[in-house]
């Protein structure tokens, strides 16, 4: 069932808008994906990823206050919405039954082909 | 502070340029906040490197704007406003957008037309491929003291120009001057047709379009190359090359070629066959002979060389060629190029003049501007006189905070639509009028749908006239004040009054001017028409007598025609009686000599009697008096230039060209036939007897018969005596009425714009009273209430119109006397100008103003005070 339409950098970045909680622009999630996952995030990528988040109605933004060190403009924060909050959750449990569907025996056996 | 370094400007641009509007602050100050951070951890080669990197990753669907959204959304809606806004007040006026919006495709109509046929004048003759290049050669004399521009020219020039002069062209044809009738026939039908006997290079240069066969076809002099017309009537569907026919059963041809029939505007266009012209000349006259002016020649230029240069070169060709009488008519020859065949082909003492057609494409020029310019002048009418009730509209939007500037737009805009749906309507009654049009005006127009160019100029044309029609309305209204108009203080309808009059003035200036040259024209016709003609036109037939076989059966075949009852008489001539030709000097009376040619006629004993001469004095050809053969009738016109007192039983000399053909006795004076144009004088005629060479047969019908019936009978006879010749015989009164083609061609189109020009008019009014009687109801009431009659509110409502009207009677009339004594002056029988067509024209014109206004006038006279009162 497609229900929630989430793809995995999309995933990873609604997390971060969650972990940043009211902190969450541009700039602060490039970075927090990048210490926490240490990978490289383009600014594009990551643009392209909220924008789309949004059109989807899982996060949602507000004009933040134009500081000096951007040249006066204005940040944009991103905050997940009710949607958004169903999204992940419904993300993770899928997952997670998905994993606990795996039988013991074949972890165990795939180590061993390791 | 880092505020001096900034990020690679050139990217930065190009990142301001693609991205999204919604996103591109947030976004830029993303990229400048990293750009900082970097300059300061890794220096500022690094941080524009990665700058540059991340702008290039922008660089994706999602960031990149949309292409057409973002510019346009704004106008987009004021635009729809306007559309929605004009559109409802089309609706909500329901009686004045008719008035408009007909008013104006009827203009356009008009316009439409006249372009189209304008463009079919000027593009004549285009349909042959060499049109560039095709000269006809023209010779310019003098006799007697004028120079004239000559068409009919020797077989000697052409083959000169052929043999020596031939490097300068591709192609050089000789064509017998004149379409020749014929009687062509295949095995069981016959037909009589026009067509030309040309040399076998003519019809490649004519390129004439073939269906069948080639267009060297005429190479073999017994060939003939037939139009798919006359093909199709002889053979039917089938492919007839190689099939044979005979020409007026003396000439077996074997058909060598169909060609397409060429279409109504080029010269050509009569030609159902061609036939060589070796046939024609059949040995009787060689290609090289200098004394017989009887053929046209044409040429093709070779590509690139002008007309001009070949013209210097060919000037003298002929003078070596010429006795000295004729050398000092100091002849030159020059070539006259097909593209101004149709329009400038008219010479006056050797200068070209303005042709009569070219001022025909201009009358009908000027009509058509302006009818079209009645129409928008009724829609500025309008439009003014209605700015009352947008006038509140305007003063909203200013206060809203429109500009002047869009307020003009606007109503450019509602006019530009009002326009093109007067188009629209206009294109779909140009459809459907088109094939009754093409009947009046002699063409064969249609809309060139598949042209661009059409639909381009169409445009423009809508754009025109949107602009021309929307130009008062929209610099007026938008000039309001809105404070004013807002209160309630403005009054529009007297600012643009003196205006509309002046407009009013104009149009009905326009329509009596239109409506005394229309009435002029048909006088004009009436007049001539009425002209005594000197013989009976009433029930006599004429028909070629074409075929070998009528020789020797004259008297068989009026024998046996009288014998049926159903003719009164019989007789021969060797030219029809609607026709001119047969020139020549050479007469005499005793020791004085006459100069001019005579118009020369030879016809039977019995042709007075056919044809119903008057006689003057005298008497006609008798078979009793032996003599007669040596005997001659002349007409009043020639008696007077020979200027003998008692000219029946005289004797005239007559010797044409240095030969003497004898002394002939004058037994009679008939009065002038008119044979050529009925416009022109009569000519001096001389008629003589004779038995041979005659082209033309005439028969009385008995009136006393049904025509049907005689005809019948008549038939029957010739199908017994000369079944070769096909019954294909005229009314003579039919020929005549044919001379006033062309005028009846004008007079009915002008009727026709005249009525449309003066229905523009009268529904222009007809809005302008109904928009008058509603912005005064209220006084109208107080009026009535007050004791005012029907009649003196009528009066109130109908006196400035009719003075409008009287003063445009007052400028139409002098400019409709001037112009129409210029248009007549190209007649020489023509109609004295009378008072009455003015005074016809002028009344009509005021009377059709009471009746337009009166009913406005009336309904608002006959309304009850009451409910004109209590409103609001």
């Amino acid at each position: 069932m497609k229900k929630f339409q989430l793809g995995e950098f999309e995933e990873i970045v609604i997390l971060t808008v969650g972990i940043l909680y009211k902190e969450a622009y541009g700039v602060s999630i490039k970075k927090e994906i990048e210490t926490r996952l240490s990978r490289n995030v383009s600014v594009g990528a990551l643009q392209t990823a909220l924008k789309r988040l949004e059109d989807k109605g899982y996060i949602k933004s507000f004009d933040g206050e134009s500081t000096e060190e951007r040249a006066g403009r204005p940040r944009k924060y991103f905050q997940i919405t009710a949607l958004g909050k169903k999204a992940i959750e419904y993300k993770k449990s899928t997952r997670e039954s998905l994993y606990r569907a795996i039988p013991k025996i074949a972890l165990k056996a795939n180590m061993i082909g390791v | 502070m880092s505020t001096k370094v900034s990020p690679p400007q050139a990217f930065l641009r190009f990142f301001r340029w693609f991205c999204d509007r919604s996103l591109h602050p947030y976004v830029e100050g993303d990229l400048i906040e990293l750009f900082r951070e970097r300059v300061e951890r890794y220096g500022k080669r690094k941080a524009d490197l990665l700058f540059i990197v991340d702008v290039l990753f922008l660089f994706r669907p999602g960031i990149i704007r949309p292409l057409f959204m973002n510019q346009t959304t704004t106008p987009m809606g004021i635009y729809e406003n306007y559309i929605k806004i004009g559109w409802r007040n089309l609706l909500r006026n329901k009686g004045y957008s008719m008035i408009n919006i007909g008013g104006l495709a009827a203009g356009m109509s008009v316009a439409i037309l006249i372009g189209l046929w304008i463009y079919d004048e000027l593009s004549f003759n285009k349909y042959h491929e060499n049109y560039d290049r095709i000269a006809q050669v023209y010779r310019m004399e003098t006799w007697d003291g004028v120079r004239e521009a000559n068409t009919a020219q020797t077989t000697g020039l052409g083959t000169l120009l052929r043999n020596e002069y031939g490097s300068h062209f591709d192609r050089v044809t000789m064509v017998r001057a004149r379409t020749e009738e014929r009687v062509i026939s295949s095995i069981e039908k016959k037909f009589t047709e026009t067509g030309f006997f040309i040399q076998a290079e003519g019809p490649a240069m004519l390129s004439l379009r073939m269906k069948y066969g080639s267009p060297d076809g005429l190479k073999d002099m017994n060939s003939i190359l037939l139009s798919s017309t006359v093909a199709k009537k002889l053979f039917g569907d089938t492919d007839p090359v190689g099939q044979s026919i005979s020409m007026d059963a003396k000439w077996d041809l074997r058909v060598a070629g169909v060609y397409q029939d060429i279409p109504k505007n080029s010269d050509f266009h009569d030609a159902s066959y061609f036939a060589t012209l070796d046939r024609y000349l059949d040995g009787w006259a060689s290609l090289n002979a200098w004394d017989n002016y009887h053929m046209y020649v044409y040429v093709q230029l070779k590509e690139g060389a002008d007309f001009e240069t070949i013209t210097s070169i060919i000037k003298d060709c002929t003078l070596p060629h010429l006795n000295e009488e004729h050398t000092q008519t100091n002849p030159e020859i020059f070539l006259h190029p097909m593209k101004k065949w149709h329009l400038y082909s008219e010479w006056e003492n050797g200068f070209e003049t303005t042709s009569n057609k070219l001022m025909t494409v201009w009358y009908y020029g000027a009509i058509g501007v302006f009818v079209l310019l009645l129409a928008c002048i009724n829609f500025m009418n309008l439009s003014t006189a209605r700015s009352e009730k947008r006038a509140k509209e305007v003063g909203i939007r200013k206060s809203i905070g429109s500009l002047r500037r869009q307020l003009v737009q606007q109503f450019y805009g509602e006019s530009f639509m009002v326009s093109f749906l007067a188009f629209v309507i206009a294109i779909a009654s140009v459809q459907l009028g088109l094939p009754w049009f093409n009947e009046i005006s002699d063409k064969n127009i249609s809309i060139p749908i598949a042209e661009p160019k059409f639909w381009l100029s169409g445009f423009a044309f809508v754009l025109v006239t949107g602009l021309l029609a929307g130009s008062y309305p929209a610099l007026y209204l938008s000039s309001f004040s809105p404070a004013r108009v807002l209160k309630g203080a403005f009054k529009p309808g007297r600012g643009g009054a003196t205006p509309r009059r002046v407009l009013v003035v104009v149009q009905f200036s326009v329509s009596i001017l239109l409506t005394i040259g229309t009435i002029i024209v048909y006088q004009q016709l009436e007049f001539a028409k009425n002209r005594p003609v000197g013989y009976d036109r009433q029930s006599l037939i004429g028909l070629r007598a074409a075929s070998p076989e009528f020789h020797g059966k004259y008297d068989v075949l009026r024998n046996e025609l009288k014998n049926t009852g159903a003719v009164v008489d019989m007789a021969e001539a060797n030219y029809s009686i609607t026709d001119i030709r047969g020139w020549n000097p050479g007469f005499s009376w005793g020791e004085k000599k006459y100069e001019p040619a005579f118009n020369t006629i030879f016809v039977s004993y019995d042709y007075g009697k056919t044809i119903g001469w008057e006689f003057i004095e005298g008497r006609d050809f008798s078979r009793e008096f032996a003599s007669d053969t040596a005997g001659i009738v002349i007409n009043e016109s020639a008696a007077e230039i020979f200027g003998i007192k008692k000219p029946v039983g005289e004797f005239l000399k007559w010797a044409p060209g240095g030969t003497d053909r004898g002394t002939f006795k004058i037994l009679g004076v008939v009065k002038d036939m008119v044979k050529g144009s009925p416009y022109e004088p009569t000519h001096p005629s001389v008629i003589f007897l004779s038995r041979y060479d005659m082209q033309w047969l005439y028969v009385r019908l008995n009136p006393g018969v049904g025509t049907h019936d005689a005809l019948r009978k008549v038939e029957r006879v010739f199908a017994t005596l000369v079944p070769s010749a096909p019954f294909d015989y005229t009314f003579a009164d039919e020929d005549y009425a044919a001379k006033f083609e062309e005028e009846e061609r004008i007079g009915k189109l002008a009727a026709l714009f005249s009525a449309l020009a003066i229905i523009i008019s009268c529904l222009g009014l007809l809005g302008l009273a109904a928009f008058t009687v509603e912005q005064r109801t209220k006084e109208i009431g107080i009026r009535k209430v007050l004791g005012a009659t029907a009649a003196s509110l009528w009066r109130m409502l109908s006196r400035e119109f009719i003075i409008l009207v009287t003063i445009a009677c007052f400028i139409a009339v002098p400019l409709g006397c001037y112009l129409m004594n210029a248009w007549l002056q190209q007649f020489i029988y023509r109609l004295p100008l009378g008072w009455e067509v003015f005074a016809i024209s002028c009344v009509g014109g005021i009377l059709i103003t009471i009746i337009t206004v009166s009913f406005q006038a009336m309904k608002a006279a006959a309304t009850n005070p009451v409910s004109s009162l209590r409103s609001e």
